[in-house]
């Protein structure tokens, strides 16, 4: 069994870790300009939205190239069942579903 | 003041003590419901970017970040350095920072160590079950706060592991399942958006990262957008809702989220 990205998961708790530690044990984040405190509020959903982007809509040839198909609308799908219902797991398997279904009806 | 009450500052009974666990352990038992599924979803993401099970064992007990993780996962399937995938998952957990700053007031009366041990299991998810509970109750409870935190890293966890073993034996693309990284990617985003400020943001960091991930790359695309997104969050004027809730205490989506 492979350990390669073992220090990988130590590297991603080391700048993981002091995000949860640090008000808790040095408190005064409050102190922060409120700016500040938003961005970080912020970082979150953009970064998570970057990602889904780029793996949905970009090839992972190089250079990347834009892609269309059922993948973005499966993304899309998942993203009105998720507004609807506020779960992650319906909408992620009704994406599923309808890659499956495309791609077996030889639609994709 | 009465000997059936707790603590000094608290002024809880035992019976509302035990109420509000009762409360805890409901709303802990529906948050693992949905952790183990989605952990499977995660052993999943991990195999096609071939981890090892020892390397998702050791990712979702040592990062314990769930958002973070898939992250990582797309990152490692693309190729992108440590360095990238170490700036990213701070993006993204940049906003414990703010739950961690809402608990401190409850944790004051442990002692660092204890304090330190907590910390690693700050999730969304413990964060927003033991605050609730705590609110409840007027201050600290050790128990409840363990109930919240194992709530979420045990399910967690064992999805993990499940979800890789699982999927190995299966045609990933011919089941549709590729697309389940990028789906809970755009579906975690969305658990995090409680107004327009965060629309804006998410929406920003897209139109950022595609086209400078179409001429710079995918892995750069992605980090400009992560970078940049917030700003155009910034630009926007805050909901009522986002006005209504002060930024150090942050009310997460317990059941879109993860750890």
């Amino acid at each position: 069994m492979s350990f390669a990205l073992v220090p990988l998961a130590f590297v991603m708790w080391a700048v993981t870790y002091p995000a949860r530690a640090l008000p808790m044990l040095a408190p005064g984040i409050e102190r922060l300009p409120p700016a500040a405190i938003t961005y970080l509020r912020l970082a979150g959903p953009a970064a998570l939205a970057a990602l889904a982007a780029v793996n949905c809509l970009l090839t992972s040839d190089k250079p990347p190239h834009l892609l269309l198909g059922i993948v973005p609308v499966a993304v899309g799908l998942c993203v009105l069942v998720v507004a609807r219902t506020r779960l992650l797991l319906p909408g992620v398997t009704a994406a599923v579903v309808l890659v499956a279904f495309t791609r077996a009806a030889g639609l994709a | 003041m009465s000997r059936a009450r707790i603590g000094a500052a608290g002024g809880v009974t035992p019976e509302e003590l035990a109420d509000s666990r009762k409360r805890l352990v409901r709303d802990a038992l529906a948050i693992s419901a949905y952790a183990l599924p989605v952990g499977l979803v995660f052993g999943l993401t991990a195999l096609q970017a071939h981890y090892s099970l020892a390397d998702v064992l050791a990712n979702s007990t040592i990062a314990l970040a769930g958002g973070a993780q898939f992250a990582a996962a797309g990152l490692v399937k693309d190729g992108a350095s440590w360095f990238a995938i170490a700036g990213v998952t701070a993006l993204i957990n940049a906003r414990h920072l703010l739950y961690s700053a809402a608990v401190a007031p409850y944790t004051g009366v442990l002692s660092r160590r204890e304090r330190a041990g907590m910390a690693h299991f700050l999730t969304d998810e413990t964060f927003a079950l033991a605050l609730t509970h705590f609110r409840r109750i007027g201050r600290f409870d050790r128990r409840g706060y363990w109930i919240a935190a194992m709530a979420i890293f045990v399910p967690w966890t064992i999805g993990s592991a499940l979800g890789y073993m699982v999927a190995g034996a299966v045609d990933v693309n011919k089941l549709g399942l590729d697309v389940a990284f990028p789906a809970a990617m755009a579906g975690l985003s969305l658990g995090m958006v409680s107004g327009r400020r965060d629309v804006a943001a998410a929406l920003g960091a897209v139109a950022v990262a595609v086209p400078i991930g179409l001429v710079a790359g995918a892995s750069f695309g992605l980090v400009s957008g992560a970078v940049l997104g917030p700003f155009f969050g910034l630009a926007v004027p805050p909901s009522a809702n986002e006005e209504s809730s002060a930024p150090e205490t942050p009310e997460p989506s317990a059941e879109a989220g993860l750890p």
